[in-house]
């Protein structure tokens, strides 16, 4: 499945997309297992890289939110990266870069 | 030490009390041990086939996410290597680390060579392949993966007859052949652009032909081991052409390389599907509608039945395909996430690990009655000292 980023844009609340997504609790715990044991396939379990780059704070610091909530949602073309729509919503994805990006789920 | 099981505390001190008296009844063999590794923890447990038990845990392995393990060729080490580039020798009997380095900053896999004496590792970062003394655990070799100066991500390392590795560079799309007949000489033999993002690799049972499953491009990528001059060939290549995959979200694993009935059994990358390809000419034979995409398709040691798990979504289910019909025969649910199966040596029992169940489940092939339940830690990958005496593992 190739689907485009553009396609997917509309997904995104204009003007939300910075924002924290607002998650359950117990979703927050579904999405950190999600993150640990299916996303590390690649990534790495504690997020250090893999086949995939590292998803560990400093390694996301610099990066756009934005654009990090679309490589989810639309997957990265050319590369191992799937689109995750459908398994995760727009909400799932800006809480999940949010705490990417602040380091929440990094190896002590 | 973590020994629960009295049985082996005394085989300690047997091995420091060689003239002990009751020495011989509490001696063991390794043949029927095994591993399972707990990823999350960073540890294995030891087991036996036999007890259908765990005897022990080791702990302190590092980063166990996709860990793998090879034995030594007389089955009382594993050799376990880690995400984070450690690469552990831990000894089955007195379940201890006798040795652990850090080889490099991210590693996938690795392999024994065919004399045991050479370890190597295939690594992420940086990019290639390291060898080690499988005694000292000291290194030997060095491979870089360069092209052009850049390193490739190195996958689908093996162990192949004449003491070589043959392995494949993800990002450059090229297979190697490491030779250590002469091993202070190792000798490198490189298949250029053999097809886009080869992601694992598989050696046939008879060590002769090595098969990197292309995720870039459709199908495999061939190089028969014993007439290296005819270079790789592509196998499968039209099979599914044109068609939209669907996305892949964990990669299919072709070490457990399945041989049944002159037929090999591989998963179709990003599809619901297993194929089968002759074993004489190469050419695709069935596809095989199945629960989800393939992760593991493994055969029974008498190769009556082929057994496949799944790719997340769909991991709670195990099928099992009859390889003379080419049908599923049955399918099973054995609990939350199946990451992993290992076949008892001659196969009556096979082993599966729930990760998410935190349990691993062993069922007897013939009824498929689970036949016992153990308790484990996020297990992923089971691993029996039999491994030892196969090539290409």
């Amino acid at each position: 499945m190739r689907r485009s980023v553009a396609a997917l844009l509309p997904l995104l609340p204009i003007g939300g997309a910075l924002a924290g997504g607002d998650v359950s609790p117990a979703r927050a715990t579904e999405l950190e297992h999600l993150l640990r044991h299916d996303c590390g396939s690649c990534h790495g379990m504690r997020l250090t890289g893999g086949l995939g780059p590292a998803l560990t704070g400093a390694a996301l610091e610099e990066k756009s939110p934005i654009s990090l909530q679309q490589t989810i949602l639309a997957g990265h073309p050319g590369t191992a990266m799937p689109p995750w729509a459908g398994i995760l919503s727009a909400d799932d994805v800006r809480w999940l870069v949010e705490a990417l990006r602040a380091g929440k789920f990094d190896a002590p | 030490m973590h020994l629960s099981i009295p049985r082996l505390y005394c085989s300690i001190v047997v091995l420091l009390l060689p003239g002990a008296a009751s020495a011989a009844e509490d001696l063991r063999g390794t043949g029927d041990l095994g591993v399972v590794i707990e990823r999350a923890a960073g540890q294995l447990k030891v087991i036996s086939t036999s007890e259908r038990a765990a005897l022990a845990t080791v702990p302190g392995l590092g980063d166990l996410s996709h860990a793998s393990v090879v034995f030594s060729r007389d089955g009382r080490f594993a050799f376990v290597f880690g995400r984070d580039g450690g690469l552990t020798k831990v000894d089955l009997l007195t379940a201890s680390i006798v040795n652990r380095v850090l080889q490099s900053g991210n590693s996938i896999g690795g392999a024994i060579s065919q004399d045991g004496t050479l370890i190597a590792v295939s690594n992420y970062e940086p990019g290639g392949v390291r060898v080690f003394d499988s005694e000292t655990l000291k290194l030997v070799a060095d491979i870089p993966a360069d092209h052009g100066g850049v390193l490739s991500k190195v996958v689908g390392l093996v162990d192949a007859p004449g003491n070589r590795f043959v392995f494949s560079l993800f990002d450059a799309g090229q297979i190697w052949i490491a030779d250590f007949a002469a091993a202070e000489r190792p000798q490198l033999h490189k298949f250029p652009a053999v097809g886009k993002q080869p992601y694992d690799a598989l050696l046939t049972p008879d060590g002769r032909y090595y098969i990197a499953g292309l995720f870039g491009e459709d199908g495999f990528a061939l190089v028969d081991l014993w007439h290296l001059d005819k270079g790789v060939r592509r196998i499968l290549g039209d099979y599914g052409r044109g068609e939209e995959k669907m996305p892949v979200y964990k990669m299919p694993h072709l070490e457990g390389w399945a041989i049944a009935n002159q037929a090999a059994f591989v998963p179709a990358i990003g599809r619901h599907e297993v194929l089968v390809i002759n074993t004489d000419d190469w050419a695709p034979r069935a596809a095989i509608a199945v629960h989800g995409q393939p992760v593991f398709v493994m055969a029974q040691p008498d190769g009556r039945h082929v057994w496949v798990n799944y790719a997340f979504p769909n991991n709670g289910v195990v099928q099992i395909i009859d390889t003379e019909t080419l049908t599923i025969a049955h399918t099973l649910s054995p609990g939350k996430a199946i990451l992993h199966m290992e076949f008892t040596p001659r196969g009556e029992h096979v082993w599966i690990s729930a990760r998410d169940d935190d349990r691993v489940l062993v069922y007897d092939t013939r009824t498929l009655e689970n036949i016992a339940t153990l308790a484990a830690d996020k297990p992923s990958g089971i691993f029996f000292t039999a491994r030892a005496n196969r090539i290409g593992l």
